[in-house]
């Protein structure tokens, strides 16, 4: 199969979309005249033109805002943050808003709106563009949150919450954009909802995402050499989270151990190690083991900058300790 | 221009010659991947920061944005423990937590660079409500770029220091770019400092490459904010002279359009051309100045070149008190 990177992956998908459906814009900071600060937009106004592919003011809260309003009004905007680190700025239209006009108005309307966040950490961008915040909008009601980990996903992901007659968050993290994968020539969609077991094992389970994923891939390598068969999953999706395919496997397994690039203090891990203890605890043959970032802000330095998220190494000890 | 004595030129033309020459360092340094991260450089905006900060006192307050390092060397902070922290050593400001991006130096008032576009509104604007409701006769300077000032802050900001006529002053350097975007594309007005009219404060405009124009400008607004007189918004217009980051392709402007902003109105030439024809400096001067500031400069790089990077287990120090 042809490869090509995650920022391409999710520039077919743009493309196709707007080929695809004339309802579908898109507008964010520096995304038209310089195609995306990491090139994920790159030549979108060639063809579609300035008007659905719009350079917006540094005004992230009427970005998203009015993302929401032109959804409202008939239209499938995407939305993007520059990077998740701004997501803040644009709080209230996402969780009062985005996230609660459909229920509270008693299923009048429809949302289909997609907000793109790039985040994670890359080269001592520092504190404040350097963080996986997915974990904030699992607590709210109404929103759906995907986070894909390679190409092929990245595309498929996009296409499904463009799509989407409800809100859809999208996190893409900026050391993956680089990153080549195979992606299919054919048109696919990827289901928002469903998680990947991308490798089988019987002994453990390792829940993971997004950059994240490859680490935990690393870990199972080295584990393998040593007798321990390893089953990792990849979530792909926050919101709906695909329960079943966790708890079938730590059924399989009975160890469970997940890691996020996120802190892990309230992360995704929290929630999946909850409904764990809750439905399957059972099955479990030992703690559930838990892995994310520092309880700090990220900080700049070199030095401490790479001790921050969990290492492969980290991964790998976790596992070892529960087995 | 009587309230600029002998002393005060020697020292602006001084401070903006530092700025230029940090700056030119920085980019090398980056390049040569001694700096990592972003790094946002000032050349071609040295007058602002400079004429502004020579009507401040130390125990004023600023606040800066991700291109700060001009701003930070003007409130007074030293290029030692600056360079260090963009390099990321323990030695720095902020002890590599911050980075260029959030650097600060809280001895002199300097309440940090902001990663955040239009993050230092707020703030600037809380420090001026801490200075009035201590009657202090402190002010507040905030630094903001022409494409911060459609972020939403800017208006609740400048409302609420009217409103309470608070003790700051608001810079907008208009720089033409919000990083790739001419900021006409995307700004209602002509001059950002037309909006004053909404908030009943002045709103004055300003030539960004002139450190006198600059210089008297902000003398006015600093001294009616001191005498109770509340807020004034001042834009400085200029011109971006490198990209937005070390790095930056530039793909949205030309390399002409760039040159003709360096070659005909550079802040630096433009105050040497003036002080040489009003004779009150003279090249001898200047070229003794600038050796000065080299040779300070290269101490600087040499410091954060010899300073250690943190250990691990510094990473959780000052999370809190
Ligand atoms: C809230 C927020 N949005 C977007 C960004 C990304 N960003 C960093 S600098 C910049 C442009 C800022 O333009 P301006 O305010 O004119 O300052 P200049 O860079 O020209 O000095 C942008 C969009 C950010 N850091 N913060
Ligand atoms: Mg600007």
């Amino acid at each position: 199969m042809r490869e090509i990177t995650f920022a391409e992956a999710t520039l077919e998908a743009m493309a196709e979309e707007m080929e695809r459906d004339p309802r579908v814009f898109v507008m964010g900071e520096d995304i038209a005249r310089q195609g995306g600060i990491f090139g994920q937009f790159k030549g979108l106004p060639q063809k579609f033109g300035y008007d659905r592919v719009r350079d917006t003011p540094i005004s992230e809260t009427t970005i998203v805002g009015s993302g929401v309003g032109a959804a409202l009004a008939g239209m499938r905007p995407v939305v993007d943050m520059h990077f998740v680190d701004f997501v803040g700025i644009a709080m209230d239209e996402i969780y009062n808003q985005m996230a609660k006009v459909r229920y509270m108005f008693g299923g009048q309307a429809t949302v289909p709106v997609v907000l793109r966040a790039p985040d994670g950490i890359t080269q001592s961008a520092a504190a404040q563009h350097s963080q996986s915040l997915e974990a904030w909008f699992l607590h709210v009601p109404g929103l759906k949150v995907v986070i894909p980990s390679n190409p092929a996903d990245a595309k498929g992901l996009l296409k499904s919450a463009i799509r989407d007659d409800n809100p859809v968050l999208y996190f893409e993290n900026k050391v993956l954009y680089r990153q080549k994968g195979p992606v299919p020539e054919d048109e696919y969609l990827t289901p928002i909802g469903q998680a990947n077991v991308v490798k089988e094992g019987k002994d453990v389970t390792i829940v993971s995402y997004s950059i994240t994923l490859q680490k935990c891939i690393e870990a199972a390598k080295r584990l393998e050499q040593e007798g321990i068969n390893v089953e990792v999953i990849d979530l792909r999706t926050i919101v709906p989270m695909d329960k079943e395919t966790i708890y079938n496997s730590v059924k399989k397994t009975k160890h469970l151990v997940i890691a996020h690039e996120a802190v892990k203090t309230g992360g995704v891990g929290a929630e999946i190690a909850a409904a764990v203890a809750e439905d399957v605890i059972e099955y479990l043959d030992g703690p559930i083991m838990r892995l994310g970032g520092k309880f700090t802000p990220i900080p700049f330095s070199p030095a401490l900058e790479k001790i921050w998220p969990p290492s492969v190494e980290d991964i790998y000890s976790a596992v070892k300790q529960i087995i | 221009m009587n309230s600029i004595d002998k002393e005060l030129l020697i020292k602006m033309y001084m401070n903006m010659v530092k700025i230029r020459r940090f700056e030119e360092k920085a980019n090398e340094l980056f390049l040569n991947g001694e700096i990592p991260g972003f790094v946002h450089l000032y050349i071609g905006e040295e007058a602002i920061a400079t004429g502004v900060m020579f009507n401040l006192n130390t125990d004023d307050y600023i606040t800066s944005t991700h291109r700060g390092h001009g701003h930070t060397i003007s409130k007074g902070a030293e290029l030692k423990p600056m360079m260090a922290e963009i390099m990321g050593k323990k030695t720095g400001y902020c002890h590599g937590k911050g980075g260029s991006m959030h650097i600060a130096d809280f001895k002199v008032g300097m309440l940090g660079a902001n990663g955040v576009v239009g993050g230092g509104f707020a703030i600037a604007t809380g420090a001026a409500l801490a200075a009035k409701l201590r009657g202090s006769k402190q002010v507040a300077v905030c630094f903001f770029g022409d494409g911060a000032s459609n972020r939403g802050t800017f208006h609740e900001s400048l409302n609420m220091a009217s409103a309470w006529r608070l003790p700051v002053i608001f810079v907008c350097e208009n720089n033409q770019y919000a990083s790739t975007t001419p900021y006409r594309t995307t700004t209602s007005v002509e001059n950002i400092a037309d909006r004053a009219i909404g908030y009943s404060i002045p709103g004055v405009v300003a030539n960004g490459n002139d450190v006198f124009d600059v210089y008297e400008v902000a003398k006015a607004a600093v001294e009616r904010a001191r005498e109770g007189g509340g807020p004034t918004l001042i834009e400085a217009k200029t011109y971006r002279i490198k990209g937005h980051f070390v790095g930056d392709p530039e793909m949205y402007r030309t390399k002409e359009e760039v040159n003709e902003h360096f070659e005909n109105d550079d802040p630096i030439k433009n105050f040497k051309s003036q002080v040489l024809r009003r004779g009150e400096l003279t090249d001898e001067e200047m070229d003794d100045i600038d050796k000065r500031v080299a040779d300070e400069i290269k101490e600087a790089v040499e410091y954060g070149r010899k300073s250690p990077y943190p250990e691990p287990e510094e990473i959780y120090d000052d999370l809190y008190v």
